[in-house]
């Protein structure tokens, strides 16, 4: 429902026709300035509106559409709504309808998505509504039917909303080819984007834009600032490790001084942790409910519906929260853990007070030592009005070769018109014409230099020029894997049933290679409780109730985050500040003691600190590129160790450092620090690295080279799948320049491997090293070594230990 | 290369760390579900269009195997082909290359259920071969004994220290021995379904391949 706060109040004149003019007085509302301005902008070919939560931001789209389409509209439809959730978009459709009706409007408004049945989603391609919400990967399988120019006749305008979520990812990218494609079906069509507050509004315009056409930006007061601090506690925070457990007593007593909390944590394991640790010191027995991507569907929905309805105090909660419409009565958002990323951090906050005029409320907590540091230099940054983000890079060619095969399914193309078609979407404008004509080239033969195919091309050129399927039966395959989502796969977590016939309740997700850890016996953290992993039957992770008070294992992989860019300049900044800020007692004698003993890390320089701890000699390597870069680092720097003979033994990485243990020193840093060296590194032997591997699956998926896992498909057990790495490995012996594995590597410089931040190191220091050699461990070095997650260094290693666990297996079954 | 040695039915064989099998007093070397021809099959029947190079890849690993072990016969244990027609439209180079593989020494191709029938290539093309005590077939008979067969693909997991590995893998008891597929293109079927479990007894063993292979309690 749209409330009072979605205008403003009181009343003001507008220049509305009067049924809209009648519908605000008659509650006392008028539009917001920015509501009024969208309207004035209402013929411009692309609009983009910034604006923060809560500031009726969805209706400030909607408005020149209603007022278009007037009290009776003919036929056809009109207006594409186009959302990152689904839930936003049946949401919606209730939304809308309540004003449509009391201003007696005769407007049809439908929702469409994976969960529309068959027979509606037929209907609405018949005679569609004047009003259609959907999803990006809904809007691709509409463009994919032979019919889309007859179901697109006659659209006026696009919005889509949580542009700046859609431009983080390959939907965005998605997205932006169907909509050059929407173009070319309706060239009158106008595009509008809403957005929250981004660092680069311009640059998300051009992405939202047909390119060349410019696109106006409106900006929405971003209303008062936050009103954001640390949570200081009693204790000071532990020197390493995430979640914030220790504060668990500060942050009950705010939940319980506050009406409505949301606590933010950066990973679902840390959330599953505090939120058990928080029941078991809830005395006061507050309602606190848990929200996760992880957990079954049926939960979240009943978590949602109970904060709705005002009965629970607080919801524990990771970026499954970051989207949506509004949550009831927030009054405090909690950010549990350095945020990583300003802008993700921004957003968040606005998640509270949703009131358009009244400041946020959010505090920090730092769940580290390194963490009170960052913590300050992200406050600072809000305040400032200094957002990050990595500039985009140039649109990803797996989905352009996804878009040209949806693009054949509708109908026979002519590849210059195409190619001038998805150049004007905003991500592919700079894109060549034989880096096209290579994605061409993949589709239709798989673009091997073994050219193999040609009996059996997918896509074939007809004697008219024009490219079309050669087997028409194919559109049915490129149908069931459209969209860009790769999930990683995972398996259901199910309580065993009390029978052996019964079927126990699903409580949610885990990775497959979690669930492939577990020995019986082993016990973890769902949905807030302590399971008991039984077996794995028909691909089901099978679990029953635990009565332990300590779950055995903490940690399933949720998303990891690597500080960003921005933030670590803002940290390396503030070390060296005089005096230092106002920071925790503990804080600024640790740095000042630091600078005592070693010496403060600076941006322009990498620091290296040799020491010996435990008659073992250590080598601490101050990179501050985020904890993807610095893994990968780690990976580089011993394996070059290695050669040199100087016996690595493992390391351990943060966001900061990474910390590397060996039989020698190392004394030449700069020898394994240049970057000649790392590059070749990331060619060679780095391509074999499993995140390699998993990069390699999406863009293989995306790109068509390979079809998803279908739910239900994998547990048949066919041998007759087998897994991408082989056809990974085979490119790379076989046909090293090929299409799919370029997009892999450039694929690597982002995400996982993180090279393009150790790029932008080495660049930022410019080969100046400063090499220092303590007596000891140093307070900066300290924290790593009570780092989980250290990386043992042995290739042979893993022959080693296989090799003692499959003869103990041998001996305890009594077979050798 | 270091192989797994095992003895079955009295007879003494070495599992290689590809997945061929290898009979030391009669000089002969087994594989199974080579697959040939795959990517083309797949291709010619509408679906996905994959790397081209899996057939000059497993002939690689063959022609390596055959070259270490001076086999003086090859036994092709059954799904050799990926169709009848595959081995009808393999290159020309990789055809020669096989060709120049069998030259000299006895070659026995087993039916599987892929390539029924005789295919392009000559040799000794059989149902089942028998080499007492041994007999070579592709798909397990229940109730059969001294069986060396194919078909299924077999791999296993082992988990240890937080980690876990999944290999191809042979398995082995006192009736029979299931090998793993040698194909490049070949996934597996995971020793605890219930038709392995079925089919092998209680005290079997499953051969993870690597260099060395590795055994292991069959996993259920």
């Amino acid at each position: 429902m749209f409330t009072a706060h979605h205008f403003a109040y009181p009343a003001r004149m507008t220049a509305l026709p009067p049924h809209f003019d009648n519908w605000f007085a008659q509650r006392g509302w008028s539009p917001h300035p920015h509501q009024v301005e969208m309207l004035a902008h209402a013929d411009a070919p692309a609009v983009m509106l910034i604006a923060p939560t809560g500031g009726g931001k969805t209706m400030a789209g909607f408005l020149p559409t209603l007022v278009e389409l007037g009290a009776s509209p003919g036929p056809g439809l009109h207006t594409l709504y186009i959302s990152p959730l689904k839930a936003l978009a049946a949401d919606m459709r209730r939304n809308l309808t309540a004003p449509i009706d009391e201003m007696g409007l005769a407007i049809r408004v439908e929702d469409r998505s994976g969960d529309t049945t068959p027979t509606r989603k037929k209907a609405q391609r018949a005679d569609p509504p004047h009003i259609l919400l959907t999803t990006p990967e809904s809007l691709a399988l509409l463009l994919s039917y032979p019919d889309a120019p007859r179901i697109f006749a006659g659209l006026k305008r696009v919005v889509v909303d949580e542009l700046h979520a859609l431009s983080e990812s390959k939907r965005g990218d998605q997205l932006m080819l169907c909509l050059s494609r929407l173009q070319a079906l309706c060239p009158d069509l106008r595009r509008v984007g809403l957005s929250a507050t981004v660092e680069d509004p311009p640059a998300l315009a051009r992405f939202l834009a047909p390119h060349p056409t410019p696109c106006k930006i409106i900006e929405a007061d971003p209303g008062p600032d936050p009103d954001i601090a640390m949570l200081t506690t009693d204790t000071p925070p532990p020197w390493s490790g995430g979640g914030g457990r220790y504060a668990i007593r500060e942050v009950l007593a705010e939940v319980a001084k506050h009406k409505t909390t949301l606590i933010f944590h950066n990973t679902r394991a840390q959330a599953e942790i505090f939120f058990h640790e928080l029941w078991m010191a809830n005395d006061a027995a507050l309602p606190i409910g848990i929200h996760h991507g992880s957990l079954a569907l049926e939960q979240r929905k009943k978590v949602e519906a109970a904060m709705v309805a005002g009965r629970l105090r607080a919801v524990v909660c990771t970026g499954s929260l970051d989207l949506g419409l509004d949550w009831g009565d927030v009054d405090l958002v909690i950010q549990v853990g350095a945020p990583k990323n300003v802008k993700r951090l921004v957003q968040r906050i606005g998640r509270a007070n949703h009131r358009y005029n009244a400041p946020s409320k959010a505090l920090i907590l730092p769940a580290n030592r390194w963490e009170v540091i960052e913590c300050h230099a992200a406050i600072e940054a809000v305040l400032a009005h200094d957002l990050d983000g990595d500039p985009r890079g140039p649109g990803p060619r797996d989905v352009l070769c996804q878009h040209i095969l949806i693009t054949a399914c509708a109908a026979p193309f002519d590849a210059d018109a195409l190619f001038a078609e998805v150049t004007t979407a905003g991500p592919y404008a700079d894109l060549t014409r034989a880096e096209f004509d290579e994605c061409l080239d993949f589709v239709a033969t798989g673009g091997y230099a073994l050219r193999a195919y040609d009996r059996w091309q997918r896509l074939m050129q007809r004697a008219d020029g024009l490219w079309q399927l050669r087997d028409p039966r194919l559109a049915q395959q490129v149908r069931m894997n459209v969209g860009t989502i790769i999930d990683t796969d995972t398996l259901k977590v199910r309580m065993k049933g009390r029978s052996r016939a019964s079927v126990g309740k699903p409580l949610g997700e885990v990775e497959e290679s979690f669930a492939a850890s577990l020995v019986p016996g082993d016990t973890f953290l769902m949905g807030g409780q302590i399971v008991r992993f039984e077996s794995l039957r028909e691909m089901e992770v099978q679990v029953s109730r635990d009565r332990g008070r300590k779950p055995k294992l903490a940690v399933f992989s949720g998303t990891k985050f690597s500080t960003s860019t921005q933030l670590s300049t803002r940290i390396l900044d503030l070390l060296h500040r005089s005096p230092l800020p106002d920071l925790p007692r503990h804080t600024l004698d640790w740095i000042a003691l630091q600078r005592e003993v070693s010496q403060l890390p600076r941006a322009g320089r990498i620091l290296v600190e040799s020491f010996d701890h435990e008659d073992r000699p250590h080598t601490c390597i101050y990179g501050f590129a985020g904890k993807n870069a610095q893994q990968t680092l780690g990976l580089m720097v011993t394996r070059r160790m290695e050669e040199m003979g100087l016996g690595p033994l493992g390391f351990v990485a943060t966001d900061y450092a990474t910390l590397i243990w060996s039989l020698s020193h190392l004394d030449t840093p700069a020898q394994v620090l240049d970057a000649a060296g790392l590059r070749d590194g990331l060619d060679g032997w780095l391509a074999e690295n499993a995140l390699m591997k998993r990069s390699f699956k999406g863009a293989a998926t995306i790109a068509g080279l390979i079809t998803r896992n279908l739910p239900g498909k994998r547990s048949t057990g066919r041998q007759a799948t087998f897994s991408a790495d082989i056809l990974y490995d085979t490119l790379r012996k076989y046909d090293p320049d090929h299409l799919l594995l370029s997009i892999t590597r450039i694929e690597a410089m982002r995400g996982l491997i993180g090279f393009g931040r150790i790029d932008e190191m080495l660049a930022r220091t410019g080969g100046r090293i400063d090499h220092v050699r303590p007596d000891h461990v140093t307070p900066f070095a300290a924290p790593l070594f009570l780092e989980v997650g250290k990386v043992p260094v042995d290739g042979a290693g893993q022959e080693a230990l296989m090799r003692a666990e499959s003869d103990r297996l041998m001996m305890e079954a009594g077979l050798q | 290369m270091k192989g797994y040695e095992f003895i079955f039915t009295g007879v003494k064989l070495t599992l290689l760390p590809s997945g061929a099998l290898w009979w030391p007093d009669k000089a002969l070397l087994c594989v199974s579900d080579l697959h040939l021809g795959k990517s083309e099959r797949m291709a010619r029947n509408g679906g996905a269009i994959l790397p081209p190079y899996e057939t000059r890849d497993t002939l690689h690993k063959l022609e390596r195997d055959i070259e270490a072990t001076g086999a003086r016969t090859v036994v092709c244990l059954g799904d050799s082909f990926d169709d009848l027609e595959a081995s009808e439209n393999l290159p020309e180079e990789e055809a020669l290359w096989l060709t120049r593989l069998m030259a000299g020494r006895r070659w026995v191709w087993i039916e599987g259920n892929h390539d029924p029938g005789p295919i392009e290539f000559a040799g000794t093309h059989l149902a089942e071969l028998l080499q007492p005590p041994l007999h070579f077939r592709h798909i397990a008979r229940v109730g059969a004994a001294g069986e060396i067969t194919g078909h299924f693909h077999p791999k296993a997991q082992l988990h240890f220290k937080g980690r876990s590995v999944s290999r191809r893998c042979l398995l082995f008891d006192g009736d029979r021995v299931i090998m793993p597929s040698y194909g490049t293109y070949t996934g597996g079927l995971r020793t605890d379904n219930s038709v392995l479990s079925r089919l092998m007894r209680q005290e079997a063993i499953a051969v993870l391949l690597g260099d060395p292979p590795q055994p292991i309690p069959m996993p259920r």
